[in-house]
């Protein structure tokens, strides 16, 4: 992305000169305070908003261009965004029917993603049997199910208790490392970022930019321990600083 | 839980208690006052009226019952094709919204003999006329219905490239069925009334005779009982639509609607 920028019928300049690029295979987090356009910038990203200045261009797979086939990317909302009438198959099974696919074939791919989350035997159950980290564990396989070449995921983690973010955070990293999707990850937590990423971007509000874009070299695969090594440590406190400088810069 | 047991057993005995009370209360005063028969009957009086009359009345209420059920599943049709419509084109919604309204607005009583003379087959009279009464609710409801798709769930349909036709079949219709279901009930009970006053203003119309007509003819031969025996299979007609109509919905939605939940579940 070069050089994106968004502003509102209203005037307000939500992203202002962003050039971002993001490599194949790459978890990219992006972190900064409430309102500085994360959340935008990711549905640029997804093709659900159109920057009103910039050009964002997506190289996935063979395909290059603009407009991507649908399927190629996921998204995963802040709420698990699940359709209440259907069973967890149904909202797996989501992205297919719209595809018009729905054979054997994407029958067990569903069943695979299921299990993949960590929700083997509850393929029948509606979305309001299950608790909050079982309902986003479901919309992550819905994203995950078509195989994209790139999986946003808007702050999905954050109306979560902490033990099942944890829990979450683990299954996010052991999906990620089996299938080295790019993720782009919107999040509000430093250790999380850090946690998760091979790259943390730091914005700063109003206008929304990036002022900050840290590569975190941590030994992978991440395990559970590694949150309490010095090494984490310091690019969390890294980090921190960077958030911490770009608040007072966006205060003024 | 025991409070949910005590509140389950007086939701059934409360009313019935009170409703028992009554038709003593109301039998009592009728005989020390020795009220006439024509002026009030007493209970007992109907309760006879209704097992003598019983049978030609049910096939009266038979009449008014085709013409009920006809009219809300026209309006259930029609109203939720204008209701699908509308969410389709904002401009659409927007000509002919304000007409529906006017429809609705327009006491029946006062267009029924127009469409009476327009409309020469009596049938179709009376069923236009509960139509018109009928149909507004289910367009009204539905319409928002369709409207009130999760903003995100149509985000992601858009990123799926969905077609307008799938977003309607999978989110914006599942979306509107409990308000479509809303609708209906509220219909189902305004399909009745619409179908007694068409029948009021056309009197006997055709062969037949609805249950209304009756009513009529009953207060004019001072028949008293009868009417209330009439009155009381039309109530009794009203609260069945309205319980069958509630178990639809119930049924339908039974698997995921917070209206439709059992309150004893977690």
């Amino acid at each position: 992305m070069r050089g994106i920028g968004k502003r509102f019928g209203s005037g307000l300049t939500a992203l202002e000169a962003i050039d971002l690029d993001i490599a194949e295979g790459e978890f990219l987090s992006l972190i900064g305070p409430s309102g500085c356009g994360k959340t935008t910038l990711l549905r640029i990203i997804a093709g659900l908003a159109e920057a009103s200045e910039g050009e964002r261009r997506l190289s996935l797979a063979a395909d290059a261009g603009v407009r991507m086939p649908s399927g190629r990317v996921g998204f995963v909302f802040q709420d698990p965004t699940l359709m209440p009438w259907g069973t967890v198959v149904d909202n797996v099974m989501l992205p297919f029917r719209i595809t018009g696919r729905v054979g054997s074939t994407e029958r067990e791919r569903v069943g695979a993603e299921i299990r993949a989350v960590g929700l083997a035997g509850f393929e029948r159950a509606y979305p309001r049997q299950l608790s909050g980290g079982m309902r986003m564990r479901v919309s992550i396989a819905r994203a995950l199910v078509t195989d994209p070449d790139l999986l946003l995921l808007d702050e999905p983690f954050a109306a979560l208790d902490e033990i099942t973010r944890m829990a979450l955070n683990e299954d996010l990293l052991r999906l990620w490392e089996s299938r080295r999707t790019t993720v782009v990850f919107v999040t509000h937590s430093v250790f999380e970022s850090v946690y998760l990423s091979t790259r943390v971007a730091v914005m700063t509000a109003r206008p929304g930019r990036i002022t900050a874009d840290l590569p975190v070299e941590l030994p992978q695969p991440r395990e559970r321990a590694l949150r309490t090594s010095p090494a984490y440590a310091m690019i969390c406190a890294t980090v921190s600083e960077e958030l911490a400088r770009a608040m007072a810069e966006g205060s003024h | 839980m025991s409070a949910g047991r005590v509140s389950r057993w007086s939701q059934i005995f409360a009313p019935l208690a009170v409703g028992s009370a009554f038709l003593v209360f109301w039998e009592v005063v009728v005989r020390i006052n020795g009220i006439p028969q024509y002026i009030l009957p007493g209970p007992l009086a109907i309760a006879e009226s209704l097992w003598t009359d019983g049978p030609s009345l049910l096939g009266s209420l038979l009449v008014t019952l085709r013409v009920t059920l006809a009219a809300l599943a026209a309006a259930a049709i029609l109203g939720g094709m204008i209701a699908v419509l509308f969410s389709l084109s904002r401009i659409i919604e927007l000509s002919l919204f304000p007409y529906a309204v006017i429809l609705q607005v327009t006491p029946i009583v006062a267009i029924a003999p127009l469409i009476i003379i327009w409309v020469r087959e009596p049938f179709l009279a009376l069923l236009v006329c509960a139509w018109i009464v009928a149909f507004f609710p289910i367009v009204a409801n539905t319409t928002v219905g369709l409207n009130s798709a999760d903003r995100n769930l149509l985000a992601l349909f858009r990123l799926y490239d969905a077609s307008p036709v799938q977003v309607l079949r999978y989110l914006k219709l599942p979306t509107a069925l409990p308000f479509f279901l809303t609708g209906l009930r509220i219909s189902g009970g305004l399909a009745l009334i619409g179908a007694v006053v068409a029948e009021f203003v056309a009197g006997t119309g055709g062969a037949e005779t609805g249950l209304a007509f009756r009513i009529l003819e009953a207060g004019y031969r001072l028949a008293i009982p009868r009417l209330f025996a009439a009155l009381f299979l039309l109530s009794l007609t009203g609260i069945v639509i309205y319980l069958v109509l509630d178990g639809l919905s119930r049924v339908l939605l039974r698997h995921w609607h917070e209206s439709a939940l059992e309150a004893e579940e977690e």
